[in-house]
């Protein structure tokens, strides 16, 4: 392995980009050398996705040069970074279904035979080859088809790619988001192996433990700029996110918990196609946290509660009254309000602005004789966006625009609109930065206080040990355990997360 | 983090900007270029044929023939909007045609005439509706089969003749005239009041555009999506009969074919112009009218300077191209 160089192969200089009024990264400066990890994090809106964006050619720099091996090169569109190296694995990697795995990893550069024909046993022989140096040979065959495999493989094939077309510069945008631990451990091992071939990495993530364990260098970006540049030796988690944040943090988890009141939620026997038989019962006040893994049924459970998806059987009772019709509209008249994990696809109108978006649920409140009163729904939304912190210049800006915690802040705004009684948040806190995370977790906290019973699916441990009362763990679609107090810990969740033998494989969903 | 408060900051950044630029945001950057297509047309077609173009009465004419356009033009863009496409809707106007024809020619009523077009589109409508929503068909797919098959009970139902309507009562709105507008350019100005107010102002119409931008949100936002399309569908359909009323009491008859062939293609023209985006949620009334009138300019431009019959089919499909060419081009900037 090669120390860190001193020659860089990228380079950007005094880079900025504005989207309408808001500056998106200003002035940044930074090199990338071979065989570098540089650790990059800034919260959600700080500029992380714009600086890759300018990287890979989607977008052009209003100021600003990008230099590859001394010359300043100016990128139209991603084939122009591609040709120079630049490669980004994006969150969510583009990958054909219907073709093979060595199909995907070679797209647009097949190996032929006559000129015209695909020669398939050197394509065979080129991934076995690229998926053995990298230590896949377990995980992908090469004439396996891409229909039915999961994130993680996705994402290999997507590095792959990247590596075979001679990337020089690959950037990891939040790669282990959707990865269970393993996978993402398997993950870092190639990191390394790319690191070792001298391929200089630049490596996005919330996850600071990742930052610290795999960075040499790291940059923070705060609000468009680069407010750090350092080694990563010595740094610990606290330090960077102090950096990332600008403040010290306080306790993320300042809640006095519930003392039991009134069941403001009763589901028994609850069937859906993905649930089964699912009983509980939530509290006035209370914060109920559903553990499990992903594919353990937790968002199904909501679908199921809210009406999205079919009730085959049982009965759920909201402040002691049935919720008999099997539809949404019936579950927001009786009060429930539901943040689903997806926010782009599920929650938002992308195309929309927040005050569209805020109001879509209280069409009555926000009209006068049918027709939407914009005075009555600015007083509506105006105060929420207020307590929410909603960092926006205007309630028309177009919500596609905003960072992954403000487009959060607007969904619970949505819902904060209504009087509510219960509260479902799938995943409050995924994609988004420690600041907005706090503003979310104080804000569930007072929801809880202030009487609303809220059901908080969470993958992410501390914040279900941290923040609920009781944590109910799911597996295979069924509740699986309850776990109360001091009893509610990591290594007890993840007991209760674990599918029963012989049924391990069933979780993954297409 | 730093709670400032952006929202009320807006008013006075408002209040800061250019006059121009308030009209911009106000009118639409979209429509000021169609307004600018239209002023260009005219200069074109003003400086080829100067004598007829801008007369009164030409200026009349193309009013007229965009009538039946204009109202199909806006009720497909309530359907685009909502992530649908209505292509049988010319076949509905050909069926809707015949049947009010056949019915003032049985009964001798005007209204039942009416009443028989309205309900025979909106019965078209229903089917399409139905089709799409319950039996999960692609809009495109499905209208396709049913363009034909409209247009092929429209000519059983004829068997194949033109019908005749001399009921003057019922040709007045064809023909007559009412404080000095002919009475189709005020049948077209009350629906396109009506579809503007519905589509931008009314909360039906809010969800219409959630519909269309995103059918999961909708649903988790209780808004009843089935439903809604099965409406929308039928609207389309409700509008087509209008359409066909229109044509019967203009040309004093019910024919099959004549009149209506090609008006889906000029209706989704005309919508995609103004602005819809065919993956949904995107398009407004004014825009798709500012496209009608392109195309009735157009239309009538090619006429007057005796563009041959075939070139004009030719600028037509060229022009729906260019349309959605420009349509992907904005979408994929933004």
């Amino acid at each position: 392995m090669q120390p860190t160089g001193t020659t860089e192969i990228v380079r950007v200089d005094g880079l900025a980009k504005a989207f309408g009024v808001v500056q998106a990264l200003q002035d940044v400066s930074l090199g990338f050398r071979p065989g570098e990890i540089v650790g990059l994090v800034g919260e959600n809106g700080a500029g992380k996705s714009t600086l890759m964006r300018l990287l890979e050619g989607v977008h052009m720099p209003d100021q600003g040069s990008i230099t590859v091996d001394g010359s300043v090169r100016a990128f139209r569109e991603p084939r122009d970074a591609h040709a120079c190296g630049i490669r980004v694995i994006h969150q969510e990697p583009d990958i054909v279904p219907e073709l093979t795995v060595a199909e995907n990893i070679f797209i647009g550069a097949f190996p032929r035979r006559l000129g015209l024909m695909l020669d398939r046993s050197a394509l065979y022989a080129a991934t076995d080859e690229i998926l053995a140096r990298f230590g896949m040979s377990d995980d992908l065959r090469p004439q396996d088809q891409c229909t039915r495999i999961g994130p993680a493989q996705r994402q290999m094939i997507e590095i792959m790619r990247a590596v075979r077309a001679g990337g020089r510069l690959i950037a990891f945008d939040e790669p282990t988001s959707s990865l269970t631990d393993e996978e993402a451990r398997h993950l870092f091992a190639i990191v390394r192996q790319l690191k070792s071939e001298n391929v200089a990495i630049i490596y996005i993530s919330h996850r600071l433990n990742e930052i610290v364990a795999l960075a040499d260098r790291v940059a923070v970006l705060r609000d468009g700029r680069l407010v750090a540049d350092m080694p990563a030796k010595g740094l610990a988690e606290e330090d960077i996110s102090r950096l990332m944040v600008g403040r010290e943090l306080d306790d993320l988890f300042r809640r006095t918990k519930s003392q039991r009141t009134n069941p403001i939620l009763e589901v028994s026997h609850l069937s859906s196609e993905d649930v089964h038989d699912v009983s509980l019962v939530l509290h006035r006040g209370e914060v109920l946290g559903i553990g499990g893994l992903m594919g353990a049924g937790r968002s199904e459970l909501a679908r199921a509660i809210v009406g999205y998806d079919r009730r085959i059987g049982g009965d759920i009772r909201i402040d002691g009254l049935a919720l008999r019709r099997n539809d949404v509209a019936a579950s927001i008249a009786a009060g429930i309000g539901f943040a689903p994990e997806e926010r782009k696809h599920e929650a938002l109108l992308l195309a929309r602005s927040i005050l569209d978006n805020a109001t879509l649920v209280v069409p009555k409140q926000v009209a006068t004789l049918g027709l939407f009163d914009r005075r009555k729904a600015i007083s509506k939304i105006a105060p929420l966006a207020n307590r929410l912190a909603i960092r926006t210049p205007s309630l028309d800006q177009l919500v596609s625009k905003l960072s992954g915690g403000n487009q959060q802040k607007v969904v619970l705004a949505r819902w904060l609109a209504r009087d509510l009684k219960v509260l479902i948040l799938d995943e409050p806190t995924r994609g988004i930065d420690i600041g907005a995370k706090a503003e979310i977790y104080q804000l569930i906290a007072d929801l809880a206080a202030g009487g609303i019973g809220v059901l908080l699916i969470s993958s992410e441990m501390p914040e279900l040990i941290g923040l609920a009362d009781r944590v109910l763990v799911m597996a295979e679609g069924r509740i699986t355990g309850e776990l109360a107090g001091d009893a509610a810990n990591e290594q007890s969740i993840l007991a209760l997360s674990m599918p029963k033998a012989g049924a391990a494989q069933t979780g993954a969903h297409p | 983090m730093t709670a400032t408060n952006h929202v009320q900051a807006t008013g006075q950044m408002a209040s800061r900007r250019g006059v121009l630029e308030r009209i911009g945001n106000r009118v639409g950057v979209h429509n000021i270029s169609l307004i600018a297509a239209l002023i260009i047309l005219c200069v074109i077609f003003g400086s080829l044929r100067g004598d007829v173009f801008f007369s009164s009465r030409n200026i009349l004419n193309i009013g007229l023939a965009v009538t039946i356009l204009g109202v199909l033009a806006m009720s497909q863009t309530v359907v685009i909007v909502a992530g649908g496409l209505d292509v049988a809707v010319g076949s509905t106007v050909g069926l809707s045609t015949v049947a009010t024809a056949m019915a003032v020619q049985v009964t001798g009523s005007a209204a039942v005439g009416v009443i028989a077009g309205f309900a025979v589109g909106a019965a078209c409508g229903v089917v399409n509706g139905i089709i799409i929503t319950y039996g999960r068909v692609n809009a495109v797919i499905a209208t396709l089969g049913t363009m034909a098959i409209f247009r092929g009970v429209a000519f059983i139902l004829s068997d194949g003749q033109s019908i005749s309507i001399f009921d003057e009562q019922f040709r007045f709105m064809g023909n007559g005239t009412m404080l000095g507008l002919p009475v189709p350019l005020w049948i077209l100005a009350v629906t396109a009041v009506a579809f503007q107010i519905f589509l931008s102002q009314s909360i039906a119409g809010r969800n219409v555009y959630a519909i269309g931008g995103n059918p999961v949100v909708a649903r988790f936002s209780g808004i009843n999506v089935n439903r809604y399309k099965v409406a929308i569908y039928t609207m389309s359909g409700f509008i087509g009969g209008l359409g066909g009323i229109l044509l019967a009491a203009r040309t004093g008859s019910g024919q099959p074919i004549s009149g209506s062939q090609g008006l889906e293609l000029e209706a989704i023209t005309a919508a995609v112009l103004g602005g819809c985006a065919l993956q949904g949620g995107r398009g407004t009334i004014v825009g798709a009218l500012l496209g009608v009138l392109i195309i009735g300019v157009l239309n009538n431009g090619m006429i007057l300077t005796a563009v041959p019959t075939f070139y004009q089919l030719l600028a037509k499909g060229a022009l729906l191209i260019l349309a959605v060419l420009v349509a992907e081009y904005r979408l994929n900037r933004t």
